[in-house]
């Protein structure tokens, strides 16, 4: 008799659906239900390292903006330390390295501010670029996607950056770097989405 | 010690990308295969909730948004359930978001202009951590089916969508849970995403009349299972750790 392994199968994934933000982000939705809100904020106010903005916007296959996203970021902070306890070593007080952010429901514009990350041991004593993990769900994305964003002022890390190195098609690397802009004195990375056609974005099944 | 990575995910479990029948995934699916990587500390850590991040009775969707002395119009449902991993091990203190319409299958959200009325006692949304085995709990009311632009007649069936996150963010996971017996369950294109009829069973709440509280209100038990992990012994060494 041959054994049985017994291992339960992972629930299966469903779309986040158009009102997301009422589960997620209920101001947005319209009404307040919750004292604290959470993921609003990444870093905290102790958080060491260069403080930046991203935006961006995500653009379907008819080159359409999708107006009724949600994104979740993670990241190390600027010494590329994780805020979880199987990563070694302190993160700053407050800092959470999770955030969470919708669309504008008429212009598909989202954005965050945060601290740059720092880079972070890869797997094989290889050494990642900094990154930020994103993680994007919609009404039509029936598992949420999985991407990374990198930093286009940081073209010596990047170029020996692990994970971009495994995207074999060199042309599709630039969809993973967010375009460093100066605005007002404030440090603002510009990232769009595309979820389909020229220019897909790389998604990764981690 | 280097952390042992999680298993792989069943891709052909979950739901591919482009599933014509459900309209919107046509233009929001990749058309290239994604790019599968091993794990690396940026997946197998994620998010850490603690008691203080929310309030206590955010989990009481009854009275999380009641006026006061009001009530929700509805049925009352008692849902609970365990996360476990693919282990079977339970996931001690993760956070469980849950959103869902009313009564009357209409959501409170500006973008919802269903005719079925809002009901002014009830919000929708509902949050908890699992506590050491995994268990959570929401007191809610049973939503109603609704009407979606997809086909001009498709409905949904009642449904509440459930967030998780897992101790990685590898783990992270949207899902919706349906009632057991709904005949619009076979019907939906969305549920229909999901290719083997096995996984589908997996997002059915099952009456549970043990935990059912007489004269009060009915149960229905849901239980979530997020990506286990490989054992520790014989891992693969990283240079320099």
């Amino acid at each position: 008799m041959t054994q049985d392994l017994n291992y339960l199968k992972e629930t299966p994934s469903q779309t986040a659906g158009p009102y997301v933000h009422i589960g997620l982000a209920p101001g947005a939705a319209g009404f307040d239900v919750y004292n604290k809100e959470l993921g609003w904020d990444i870093a905290g106010p102790n958080a060491k390292g260069e403080r930046i903005r991203i935006e961006g916007i995500v653009i379907d296959g008819t080159g359409s903006p999708v107006k009724d996203v949600l994104i979740e970021a993670w990241q190390a902070n600027a010494e590329g330390v994780y805020a979880h306890p199987e990563h070694s070593g302190d993160v700053e007080e407050g800092f959470r390295g999770w955030g969470r952010v919708i669309t504008n429901f008429e212009t598909g514009e989202w954005g965050f501010d945060t601290v740059k990350p720092g880079t972070v041991a890869g797997r094989s004593g290889t050494l990642m670029a900094p990154h930020i993990n994103l993680w994007i769900v919609a009404r039509g994305i029936n598992v949420g996607l999985n991407t990374r964003l990198y930093f286009s002022d940081e073209d010596a890390a990047n170029a020996k950056d692990p994970v971009i190195n495994l995207v074999e098609w060199e042309n599709r690397r630039k969809t993973l770097i967010a375009q460093r802009n100066d605005r007002d004195g404030q440090v603002v990375y510009r990232f769009d989405i595309k979820l389909q056609g020229e220019d897909e974005t790389v998604f990764f099944d981690i | 010690m280097t952390p042992p990575d999680y298993f792989s995910r069943d891709r052909r479990w979950h739901p591919p990308a482009f599933t014509p029948d459900y309209k919107t995934s046509v233009s929001r699916s990749p058309r290239l295969p994604l790019l599968s990587l091993e794990n690396t500390a940026s997946e197998i850590t994620g998010p850490t909730f603690a008691p203080t991040d929310i309030a206590e009775g955010d989990n009481d969707l009854l009275t999380n948004f009641a006026r006061d002395g009001g009530s929700p119009i509805g049925e009352r449902i008692l849902l609970h359930g365990r996360v476990l991993d693919e282990n079977a091990r339970p996931v001690p203190n993760t956070l469980v978001e849950i959103w869902q319409a009313n009564a009357s299958g209409r959501y409170r959200h500006k973008k919802d202009g269903y005719l079925g009325a809002l009901d002014p006692n009830f919000g929708g949304c509902g949050r908890v951590l699992t506590d050491d085995n995994g268990a959570y709990a929401f007191r809610t009311v049973k939503p109603g089916a609704y009407p979606w632009r997809n086909g001009i007649n498709d409905w949904r069936p009642a449904h509440i969508h459930v967030s998780v996150f897992g101790s990685a963010f590898a783990q992270r996971l949207i899902t919706q849970l349906y009632f057991e017996g709904d005949p619009l369950i076979a019907r939906c294109p969305i549920v229909s995403t999901i290719p083997d009829p096995a996984a589908v069973q997996q997002l059915i709440a099952r009456l549970d009349m043990n935990e059912t509280r007489p004269l009060d209100m009915i149960a229905y038990r849901f239980d979530i299972v997020l990506r286990g992990r490989r054992s520790t012994m014989f891992e693969n060494r990283m240079e320099g750790n």
